[in-house]
Order: C-alpha cells, then sequence, then structure tokens
C-alpha cells in the first residue's frame, strides 16, 4: 500500500513529464504505424497474385522481426545518427510483417465469384481493387495494424537507447538509479504508461476500423 | 445468316497453354435476337469456357467473335463486358454493398446522373420482384438464396444490355424456389426479350428455358442445335438421345397441344333421358363408358352398364368421377396425365363453354408423338439435302 501510495504521489509530480513523454512515445509510435500501413498494403497489393515475390516478402519481414531490437535500433545510427530516426526506422521494419501478412492474407479471403463478377460487369484490375478486394480485405488489413501497434509501443521504450524519445526514458532512469528514492516508481511509470497507451491506442484503431468497415461485412 | 445473328462465334478454339487437346475446338454458332439458347452438355464438355468465352472472360486462342456484326475479338474487354449482362452460379454480389449498391454498379460506372441511378435501382428491383422499400438497404448477407439470385440478375440488368450471359444461374437454389425463378424469368423475358446464352447441366431446365438449345459433346462440339420439340422428337444420334434420357418421348408431350388433334367421339347420354338409351348407346358402340353431360352439354360423370341398369335418378351421383377436364390450349403432356387418372382410360376435352367436345385416347397421342417425330425426321432430311 505504501508503495502504491509513493508511486501515485511520484505520478502526481512530475505529471506533465509523464504527459510529455507519454505524446512523444504516441507520436512515435502513430507516425510508424502510419507508414508501415500505407507501405505494407502497397506492398501485400503487388505480391499477392505473384507466389514467389510474396513468399519473398513474407520471409524478409518475418526475418526482420526476428532482429534484437536493441542491435536493429544502433543500426542504423550510423546512417541518420542519433535520436527518434533511427528508432523510428527500426520500428517501421518491426511493424510490416502483421499489416503485410493480413493485407495478403485478406486478399486472398476475398470470394473468387465475387472477383469474376466484378471482372464481368467490366471493371479494369485497378477498380476490381479499389472497388471490391480491397474493401473486403479491410477488417483483415486492420486487425493487423492493430497487432501491428501494439507491437510497436512496446518495442518504442527502447529509442530512448539511442536518443530518442518516449516513455523508455522512465525505464532507463529508473534502471540507471537503481536503489535509489523513486528508482522503482519511475521503472513502472515507463511499464505502466506504455500499457495504457498499447490500450488507449488499440481502442482508437478498432474503432477506426469499426467506422471503415462496411456494415455488410460485420458479424 | 451471318448478318441477323446478335452473337456470332465464328470458328472459336481455346486451348489452354500446355495442353494438345483443345477445350473448345472450332465452334461455329449463331444466337438471335431476343432468344434463348441454351447450352447443355455433360459436365466438361466446355459449355461454360464456351459462355466465357463469348465476354472473353477467357481469351480464345483462335477465331472470331461478333456482336451485331461487329468484331470484338480485339479492344479493350473490359468495354466489352460493360455491354453483356453476367450472371453466374454463385452469384458474387458485392457483400460490402447494399443491394441498391450492387445494382448501381454498372448505371454508376458508366457516369449516369444520381437520379437517374436511383430511378433505374427501383425499377429493377420491382421487375425481378423485390420490394426497393424494404431491400434497397440491405445487404447480401440478409437475404436468402432465391433472393440474391433475384439481385444478380437485376444487376446484370443494370445497364440495359441487349446480350445476356447466365452460367447455371439458378443451379445453387432448391428446386421450388428454381422452379419459380425460371418461371419469372420466363415472365420478364417475355417482355425484355434480350438475346440470352444460358449454360445448364440439366436438359430438363434446358427444355423448360430454351427457345433453342445446343447439346454439346466433347469440347463443345455441337452435336445438335434446334428447338427442344424437334430435338425431343428427333434425336440426331446415339449421344444426344443418351443425353436427353429416358422419357424424352413423354416430355415431347410438353409441346404439343389438344388443340393440334383432331378429337375421337365419344358415346354420350343426357340427364334427362332414359338409361335405356344409354345401355343402347354402349352396346351399339362397343365402349365400355358413356359421358353424362347436363342439359347444356356439358360433362358430369363416367357411367358402365351396371350404373345404368341400377336405379335411374341416382345417374348424377353414380358412376366415376371425371376430374379436370382438357381444353384447347392444354398440353398433350397434361391430357396423359388427365388420362391414365381417368376410369375410363381417355381424357374429356370441353370448350369455353365447358360443353363437351370430344375425348382424347391413348392412339392420339401416340399418332400426334409419331406425326412430330416424321415433322423432325423431314426437317432434317431437307437440311440434308439443302446441304448436299
Amino acid at each position: 500500500m505504501e508503495a502504491l501510495r509513493s508511486w501515485f504521489t511520484y505520478v502526481q509530480d512530475n505529471f506533465e513529464f509523464i504527459l510529455e513523454e507519454t505524446i512523444a512515445h504516441a507520436r512515435i509510435v502513430v507516425i510508424v504505424i502510419a507508414l508501415a500501413t500505407v507501405f505494407s498494403i502497397l506492398l501485400g497489393v503487388a505480391v499477392s497474385r505473384r507466389p514467389i515475390l510474396r513468399a519473398m516478402a513474407l520471409s524478409v519481414a518475418g526475418i526482420l522481426l526476428t532482429i534484437p531490437s536493441l542491435a536493429m535500433f544502433a543500426l542504423f545510427i550510423p546512417v541518420v545518427g542519433i535520436g527518434n530516426k533511427p528508432a523510428m526506422i527500426a520500428l517501421f521494419l518491426y511493424a510490416i510483417l502483421p499489416i503485410l501478412r493480413n493485407t495478403v492474407t485478406g486478399l486472398d479471403s476475398v470470394s473468387p465469384a465475387v472477383v469474376e463478377s466484378a471482372k464481368g460487369m467490366g471493371m479494369n484490375p485497378a477498380q476490381q481493387l479499389l472497388k471490391v478486394r480491397l474493401p473486403l480485405a479491410w477488417p483483415v488489413i486492420m486487425a493487423g495494424v492493430r497487432i501491428s501497434s501494439l507491437l510497436v509501443v512496446g518495442i518504442a521504450a527502447i529509442a530512448v537507447l539511442v536518443g530518442g524519445d518516449g516513455l523508455g526514458s522512465f525505464i532507463q532512469a529508473g534502471l540507471t538509479r537503481r536503489g535509489l528514492p523513486n528508482a522503482a516508481n519511475s521503472v513502472f511509470v515507463g511499464v505502466v504508461f506504455t500499457v495504457l497507451l498499447g490500450l488507449l491506442l488499440d481502442v482508437v484503431f478498432a474503432t477506426i476500423q469499426r467506422f471503415t468497415t462496411s456494415r455488410g461485412l460485420r458479424i | 445468316m451471318t448478318s441477323e445473328a446478335k452473337i456470332h462465334l465464328d470458328r472459336v478454339g481455346k486451348t489452354y497453354p500446355g495442353t494438345k487437346v483443345p477445350a473448345v475446338e472450332d465452334l461455329t454458332l449463331d444466337v438471335y435476337d431476343g432468344e434463348i439458347l441454351v447450352l447443355v452438355g455433360p459436365s466438361g464438355c466446355g459449355k461454360s469456357t464456351t459462355l466465357r468465352l463469348i465476354n472473353r472472360m477467357i481469351e480464345p486462342t483462335s477465331g472470331r467473335i461478333l456482336l451485331d456484326g461487329e468484331d470484338v475479338t480485339q479492344g479493350n474487354p473490359d468495354k466489352l463486358r460493360r455491354r453483356i449482362g453476367y450472371v453466374i452460379q454463385q452469384i458474387g454480389l458485392f457483400p460490402h454493398q447494399t443491394i441498391a449498391q450492387n445494382i448501381a454498379t454498372l448505371p454508376k460506372m458508366l457516369g449516369w446522373d444520381k437520379e437517374q441511378i436511383t430511378a433505374r435501382v427501383d425499377e429493377l428491383m420491382s421487375t425481378v420482384g423485390l420490394d426497393p422499400e424494404e431491400y434497397r438497404d440491405r445487404y447480401p448477407k440478409e437475404l436468402s438464396g432465391g433472393q440474391a439470385q433475384r439481385v444478380g440478375v437485376a444487376r446484370a440488368l443494370g445497364a440495359d444490355p441487349d446480350i445476356m450471359l447466365m452460367d447455371e444461374p439458378f443451379g445453387a437454389i432448391d428446386p421450388i424456389t428454381r422452379d419459380r425463378l425460371q418461371n419469372e424469368f420466363l415472365r420478364l423475358q417475355s417482355e425484355l426479350r434480350k438475346s440470352i446464352v444460358f449454360v445448364t447441366h440439366d436438359i430438363d431446365e434446358a427444355i423448360k428455358m430454351g427457345d433453342r438449345i445446343a447439346i454439346l459433346g466433347e469440347r463443345s462440339q455441337i452435336r445438335q442445335i434446334d428447338t427442344p420439340e424437334r430435338i425431343l422428337a428427333y434425336p440426331v444420334d446415339d449421344f444426344v438421345n443418351d443425353f436427353i434420357g429416358t422419357g424424352s418421348t413423354i416430355k415431347g408431350l410438353n409441346f404439343l397441344k389438344v388443340s393440334s388433334l383432331t378429337l375421337t367421339g365419344y358415346p354420350r347420354m343426357s340427364t334427362d333421358e332414359a338409361p335405356e338409351k344409354g345401355i343402347a348407346r354402349l352396346q351399339e358402340s362397343g365402349s365400355d363408358w358413356l359421358v353424362l353431360v347436363d342439359d347444356q352439354n356439358r360433362p358430369l360423370r363416367w357411367l358402365n352398364e351396371s350404373d345404368l341398369a341400377g336405379s335411374g335418378d341416382e345417374l348424377e351421383s353414380g358412376g366415376e368421377e371425371i376430374g379436370e377436364f382438357l381444353q384447347s390450349d392444354n398440353t398433350l403432356f397434361h391430357a396423359l396425365e388427365q388420362m391414365v387418372q381417368s376410369a375410363a382410360g381417355c381424357s374429356i376435352v370441353v370448350n369455353a363453354a365447358g360443353a363437351f367436345e370430344g375425348v382424347v385416347q391413348m392412339e392420339d397421342l401416340s399418332k400426334a408423338v409419331r406425326r412430330a417425330q416424321m415433322e423432325a425426321k423431314l426437317h432434317y432430311e431437307e437440311l440434308e439435302e439443302m446441304q448436299a
């Protein structure tokens, strides 16, 4: 109880700073997810009907996800320097796989009869894609976006190690001042607010998913 | 002939890459304006492929396709498809769009203005028997199979094409609904007079829907193409005969009318005549039964000798019931149905006023059938002579 009270006092005392870092954290995640969504959908559409390219794209995206995050973040420092940039590049690469995989799966799951009738009515391939295939794959793609956003919210805490912003700074500060007053409180602020941010973003994306999915596709 | 045909396939062929045997070989076929031509054949004969060659869903590897005399084998296939209504068995409605949006697909693509589209959608929904108020804003998942296929037909009619291609459109629907949809579609077609190519594997559906039927064998070779009545009366070879199956003669009775028969006379007596007179007529004619008619010559009962020999005032409830009467526009199939149910083994024909005209007997049916077979045979012999 005492620890909890102390933590709340800590949060109250540092609220402005916490809010600032939470917003910075959210900003990184939202920008990364937006870019990764556009990129992965374009890539998914491009490879969905080309079996070899598709297998290659999915393997590469899968391999990227297995690269340890610490190394991945550091990898881009020589190229873009320290700060948010190397962090965002690394997060972008992590975010690709779930969205790409779901784009491909979503496009696959569109009934061939529906595509056949679209083609039979004289829709050209671009119209088939934009009016039929993508709208039908959309709920599945959005599910991928939500998975990526949860993934990225957690990993983004490492950004602080390459000079970036975000809630990771509380974790790092706490760990380096281990044993000193408020060290544990600082770590828990980092953890709890990252989790809360993750939940909040998921609710936001779920709402977007709901309002951008046709009523005819809702279960 | 070529210039009259709405659709003309000129030695069209399709060989898939990597195969030697063509799926469709050298097919020449005309579809006339306003007719339903049914392509029917065993599965794998290439009938669906043939249909899909017409709107180039499958690109032919040889030959030409002409619509209204215009060669459409080259050029933009999407533009071609917008001129042709296309209905498939799986329907393929867009699940993310409402019924109205589904039907509006092609008009929208063609850039019709909004009011025109709304009016067209309502009109089409009423045409296929769906209340626009009730169904306009529904989604495909909220429809039954039969309703969905109605929407499929309405959507294909969207931009009022002259030509419709229908690939087993009623194949996945339960028999009762299918029968109703077939009837509705035939009624619709009698107003719209589209030129339709209709694919089915069901010979009965072919007979019902087709103005003409093309029976296809392997590689989509035409084994016989003609009106259903002529195919039933005179299958040209064993393949066609096997395909139309047993009972083809009986099915053929559907195309012959009572009016084509010379009716046979039959012994009868009126309710105001004495039973003895009836008995005398039975003995005179050698018939087992006579028809009891009322004072306006309307048939009442079948009576035999023992009915007549019984009590005189029970004649109107004695003997056997007659059942339904035939009229001149009934089919001989209907006549046969009545005949096998009738006590006297023949069916009674009445005029529009309900007065007795005569009876149809088994030998009349067989005469009519043999005459139809003879006529069909003569037709084919003439064709051969013309070709020779």
